[in-house]
């Protein structure tokens, strides 16, 4: 199944923030958009997972979904938006209520997608008491349970210290590894990007247009390995010296807002 | 090359050194389990001696003991069942028949935008009139039984309860429900599940303000025309100057209550203990 951005364009009120933005997200393919702040990065991930309506423009769907897929549109949310009153395994159940599938088929899920991000032992936890880290886990387990074509990332990661960052992208890679899951990733961060794009989106300042389309020159598995380290830096810095200048722009005006 | 610390750096003799003041005592207020029963206990004997002593007219205040032996001879007598049973049939039918409609027109305001146009605007308007004055209206039309005294308990705790459920459900955070929506969740299971419980710490807030609501009406309420409740004895004993009398019934409001903020307390740390 491929996620199309077809010519899509949003304002809220008299403040233009996309201004055409087309570009496809094949099946398994993780497409990453980077941009100044401001420049509509999570406005665009919002209008493509039906959470937002855009001005024109329209994001479509091409091909089946999965036939075991529950959600194919599947967002990990920043803030992780898990349900402070339920326990883990509760918040990774919760999109499973309202499907046709039993409790024994509910639980199956579940006890899989929580295996899959090491949580097993956490599932009667409430989220209070977990670190930020763990928390975007039940996330992810989350999104995972609902076997998603496609995962919505708008920055997973920004609120997380360096350390569980890290942890985390080790986790995004290993899950993406098959490519039986697409992505589009919003990120400010380039070497997030760089680590997990297969291509990456670099959006103008505000208004967001699309300023290039940069594909990374190596499979996600050979990034690991230190002889990438220097490409990657050098991709990364030629996607900053795309957005260096915009970037220092959207500051001041936000400075100045 | 890294810079190795010394393991350890002594001032020299020479060097006066300053210890930096602590600065960041206080703005932590922590409860004492037993401060506050001391402090009552305190205040109850001071007032036992002042008036065994005979330092205290007891016409204007009556001892603590003569205050609870008038309730032992209430509840002897019956009369205290009497009272506090017309009372509690008027506060719990109206605080139950003000919540009903209260939870159900907040949830209302706050999932629908008719709703909110229409409700915030009549809530506005009618919210700040006491309703002990709709009484007197209130038994024009349905007589001088029970049900002008049930019905002025319930429109005072149907405001306020009304109010605390749409700023609930207001409080909800956005990103849940837009969570829920991502996942497709039907409308009700989002109300059912995230908006619900998400509003329950400012719905059970508002419950304990419409217990006292409820409290402060049923008394207002019998002191204007009931043979039985606690309001009519507290007035009856006033006029008779039966001062132990009168004290007795506040103690019983006092402790009613004290039982309904226990029962509140308890449903809180059973349906919020998540938080």
């Amino acid at each position: 199944m491929d996620l199309i951005a077809n010519h899509i364009t949003h304002r809220f009120g008299d403040l233009a923030v996309l201004d055409d933005i087309s570009f496809t997200v094949g099946a398994g393919e993780v497409v990453a958009i980077v941009g100044p702040s401001g420049c509509g990065k999570s406005t665009l991930l919002s209008i493509l997972g039906g959470l937002l309506q855009p001005t024109s423009g329209a994001p479509e769907l091409r091909g089946a979904p999965p036939a075991d897929s529950l959600n194919p549109l599947t967002f990990v949310f920043q803030d992780f938006a898990l349900l402070p009153w339920a326990t883990v395994e509760e918040n990774v159940e919760f999109p499973l209520l309202h499907t046709q599938l039993s409790a024994t088929q509910r639980r199956a899920l579940v006890d899989d997608a929580l295996r899959r991000t090491g949580l097993t032992d956490f599932r009667k936890t409430y989220p209070k008491q977990l670190s930020g880290g763990m928390r975007q886990r039940v996330g992810i387990s989350r999104a995972l349970a609902v076997k998603p074509a496609i995962l919505l990332m708008d920055e997973p990661l920004s609120a997380l210290d360096s350390q569980t960052r890290e942890l985390l992208m080790e986790d995004f890679v290993r899950l993406l590894a098959d490519g039986g899951m697409g992505a589009v990733y919003v990120t400010h961060n380039l070497e997030e990007a760089a680590r997990l794009a297969d291509r990456i989106v670099v959006l103008s300042r505000r208004p967001g247009r699309i300023r290039e389309v940069v594909t990374v020159p190596m499979t996600r598995a050979a990034r690991g390995e230190a002889a990438a380290r220097e490409k990657l830096l050098a991709l990364q810095n030629q996607i900053w010296s795309l957005i260096r200048n915009e970037a220092i722009d959207a500051e001041r005006e936000v400075q100045h807002a | 090359m890294l810079d190795r610390a010394p393991a350890a750096e002594t001032p020299a003799k020479d060097d006066a050194t300053r210890r930096v003041r602590f600065r960041g005592a206080g703005f932590v207020p922590a409860g004492s389990r037993f401060g506050g029963w001391i402090a009552l206990a305190l205040v109850i004997a001071i007032w036992q001696a002042a008036g065994s002593a005979s330092l205290v007219n007891p016409l204007f205040l009556p001892a603590p003991s003569a205050i609870a032996r008038a309730i032992y001879e209430l509840a002897m007598s019956g009369a205290l069942w009497q009272h506090l049973s017309a009372s509690l049939l008027r506060i719990g039918v109206g605080w139950l028949l003000g919540t009903a409609a209260g939870v159900a027109v907040g949830f209302a305001i706050g999932l629908s935008r008719l709703a909110r146009s229409v409700g915030i605007t009549f809530i506005s308007a009618l919210f700040p009139i006491p309703k002990i004055a709709l009484l007197p209206l209130l038994i024009l039309w349905l007589g001088i039984g029970e049900e002008p005294k049930i019905a002025t308990i319930a429109l005072g705790v149907f405001f306020s309860t009304a109010i605390s459920v749409y700023s609930g459900v207001d409080a909800v955070p956005r990103n849940l429900i837009c969570m829920a929506q991502s996942f497709n969740v039907p409308f009700t299971t989002i109300v059912r599940k995230v908006i619900w419980p998400g509003a329950l710490p400012a719905i059970l807030a508002g419950f304990r303000i419409t217990a006292s609501v409820a409290l402060l009406l049923v008394v207002s309420a019998e002191m204007i025309g009931a043979q039985y409740g606690i309001g009519a004895f507290v007035l009856q004993a006033g006029n008779l100057m039966q001062t132990d009398q009168l004290l007795a019934g506040v103690v019983i409001l006092s402790v009613f209550g004290l039982a309904v903020g226990k029962v509140i307390n308890w449903l809180e740390t059973r349906l919020l203990h998540w938080r």
